[in-house]
């Protein structure tokens, strides 16, 4: 049944939301920076090279534990330029606010952005505000963007992925998805769970110390883990095998994922990379990442192998085989 | 929440020893149906689909609970969605399950009030903060999820809260075993049965359809080990020729079950003759709301009828439910019927066969 309205599908980042920009979005503007769909297009100014993304966030709860959508929003844009390759440096940041809004609250977020900021080293250089009436917008939404220099020496991009190489996690999958969940009207859970909302930029730096063996840098946000090696197997025509075994998921974050029927590699993350590098640079790359507190968990996950072609299958812990399929909408919880 | 215990139950080792039995019990063309929707996923998820011998067939039975919620079911659902007044609320699985023109999900777009919650609790309490409208919570699920309900409408009862209604759409597993094992076209050699059903049925409900049709069965629990000593029961049970009815999920199910709740759903429900997509109308297989708590049933305060509404030309779910076909086999397959779009429930809800066998098949 296709609608001919909007749903929440549409914004699952999985593969509704893919189609929508595939089959609505890219025909209308389609061009050489565009095209590629990353995470932020890589322009060409004068022969040097820029990465320049944007991103509106519309969290609900906009405060939850690890967080709130101020730090969320920089963080979020600041990794999209930063999984370019590039080095972060403007955002500029638009605020669409609910009449009514608590003073106290925007105050809140703004000190938080403020934070963000400070931690990732970046400037914020241009604004807006824009004040809606009660009802048409839920209490505050907020777009960033931003813009960073890439070093001449870095080639990432979604279609690099090669045989052969190793797959790097910064961490554990799921933490931020399972904070707001728990957070969310409903659930009840008393939990140590929180968000992972970080700024990797730092950590991208340690990563890019040897340029070339760095492939495929990618934040998986919404749709997560899953989502996001399926949409780089794609891009890169390359099959991706992970280990059940080795993917990393904090033991009460797997609880409340069981509890609800979640699977943690379509739970989003705001504080995660994955990293496609060299095999023989691997080591070296994880050691980098490990000396950084957003890294101190990094492991490798899987790697890209020559079979299954765009697509991404697990060896499971028992040895069996199976696909990880792109998510196709939201994840509800299921039934029983 | 951690369940350190559970490693054990996902341990390799354990897991070979298993199937190394399974492959020795080896005998050509063993025909296994694991009745439960979480089996299926688990089996899928955990790659043993990938690691049984070609011998074994698992083929997935009417287990999902929003897969074998008929249609005409999912369009009262809607029309009692469009009723003034009414908010509706439900597990999100249901959400995306196509009626005969929209789905629930759809009518939400179109600005019915259906909200998803995580149990009915959930439901009355809305109710409670919501005086001026009336909670409907969609009653779809099997014996595991069923008596929460019971004790929610009870609940209800006493406090006196006269704006939660329930449609209970349930169903019972153990008359849809008995119409699977006499349908002359349906060939099944063992029966995994579920786990979380039968930790509220336990193992004796189902000794009558045991005795009466010899088939091995056995109660098995969600994790590999789990599941492949459930396999490896039916496998030397198959080959012995020695049929029983077995538990391997002890640290869960008990022979009685869970007493109180099986109290609380008789004393709220009723037995009545129900329609399973695919299956069509199996006796006594469906729960209605006792005539005592009349006054918390959905379809008696909106008049509401489930018609009988023709299931969607070419779809397989139907004989995938019942294991005659597996979804490759059906022609709509990934080429109309996707879980984007699903034509028919196997492909809609995360548990169903279909979206299962799109999701993780090799």
């Amino acid at each position: 049944m296709t609608s001919d309205k909007i749903l929440l599908d549409h914004g699952s980042g999985g593969r509704i939301s893919h189609h929508l920009t595939a089959d609505l979005l890219l025909p209308l503007f389609t061009n050489e920076f565009l095209s590629p769909l990353n995470d932020g297009a890589i322009l060409d100014l004068n022969g040097d090279r820029f990465a320049f993304s944007t991103d509106t966030f519309v969290v609900d709860p906009i405060f939850f534990p690890g967080g709130d959508i101020g730090d969320l929003a920089v963080n979020g844009t600041v990794n999209d330029v930063a999984m370019c390759g590039a080095e972060p440096m403007y955002v500029s940041m638009g605020l669409i606010l609910e009449e009514g809004f608590p003073m106290g609250n925007l105050k809140t977020i703004l000190a938080s952005m403020k934070k963000a900021v400070e931690q990732a080293g970046v400037l914020l250089v241009t604004g807006d505000t824009k004040v809606v009436p009660k009802g048409a917008a839920d209490k505050i939404f907020i777009n960033t963007s931003g813009i960073g220099a890439i070093n001449p020496q870095v080639r990432v991009g979604s279609d690099q992925a090669r045989a052969g190489d190793k797959i790097i996690i910064n961490g554990s999958m799921a933490d931020h998805g399972m904070a707001v969940m728990a957070q969310r009207e409903g659930l009840r859970f008393d939990t140590a769970i929180k968000s992972d909302t970080a700024a990797l930029n730092h950590l991208v730096r340690k990563i890019l110390a040897n340029p070339r063996a760095v492939h495929v840098l990618r934040d998986p946000t919404r749709g997560g883990v899953g989502t996001a090696l399926n949409e780089i197997a794609m891009q890169s025509g390359a099959g991706i095998k992970l280990f059940e075994s080795a993917l990393p998921v904090k033991p009460e974050v797997a609880g409340i994922c069981e509890l609800l029927g979640f699977d943690p590699l379509y739970v989003a993350n705001e504080g995660k990379l994955l990293a496609f590098v060299d095999s023989d640079a691997a080591e070296a790359v994880l050691a980098a990442m490990r000396n950084d507190p957003d890294g101190k968990d990094a492991c490798i996950i899987g790697e890209v192998v020559a079979d299954h072609p765009g697509k991404v299958y697990m060896e499971t812990r028992i040895g069996g085989h199976r696909i990880v399929d792109m998510l196709s909408g939201e994840q509800l919880p299921r039934i029983c | 929440m951690a369940i350190k215990h559970l490693e054990e139950y996902r341990d390799a080792g354990i897991s070979n020893r298993l199937m190394d039995n399974i492959r020795a019990a080896g005998k050509t063309g063993v025909r296994l149906m694991e009745v439960c929707g979480t089996h299926t996923v688990a089996i899928f998820r955990s790659g043993i689909r990938s690691l049984l011998p070609e011998n074994i067939s698992l083929l997935s039975g009417p287990g999902c609970p929003v897969c074998v919620t008929a249609q005409g079911e999912i369009d009262a659902f809607i029309e009692t969605a469009k009723k003034e007044d009414v908010i509706i609320t439900t597990f999100g699985d249901l959400l995306r399950v196509p009626g005969t023109s929209s789905s629930l999900q759809q009518a939400r777009a179109d600005g019915a009030d259906i909200r998803i919650v995580y149990s009915a609790i959930d439901a009355l309490e809305l109710a409670r903060q919501t005086t001026d409208k009336t909670i409907v919570f969609l009653g779809v699920g099997f014996e595991t999820t069923a008596p929460t309900i019971a004790a929610t409408i009870a609940m209800a009862r006493q406090t006196g809260v006269g704006n939660f209604v329930v449609f209970s759409a349930h169903k019972l597993v153990p008359p849809a075993l008995e119409a699977l094992a006499s349908a002359e076209t349906v060939r099944v050699d063992g029966f995994l049965l579920p786990g979380h059903v039968s930790v509220i049925i336990g193992v004796n409900a189902y000794r009558s359809f045991f005795e009466k049709y010899q088939i091995p069965s056995v109660v098995a629990g969600f994790e590999p080990v789990d599941i492949l000593q459930g396999v490896e029961t039916l496998v030397a049970a198959i080959a012995g020729g020695s049929p029983a009815l077995g538990n391997v999920y002890t640290r869960a199910v008990t022979d009685a079950g869970n007493i109180k709740a099986q109290k609380r759903l008789s004393e709220v429900f009723a037995p009545t003759d129900a329609r399973w997509r695919g299956l069509g109308i199996i006796p006594g297989s469906g729960l209605q709301i006792a005539e005592a708590y009349q006054m918390f049933d959905a379809q008696v305060r909106y008049d509401i009828k489930i018609a009988d509404a023709p299931e969607p030309k070419g779809c397989a779910c139907g004989e995938i439910l019942t294991g005659t076909k597996t979804p490759p086999e059906c022609s709509l397959y990934k080429k109309v019927c996707t879980p984007m779009a699903p034509v028919g429930p196997c492909m809609v809800s995360s548990e169903g066969t279909c979206a299962a066998y799109y999701r993780y098949h090799v």
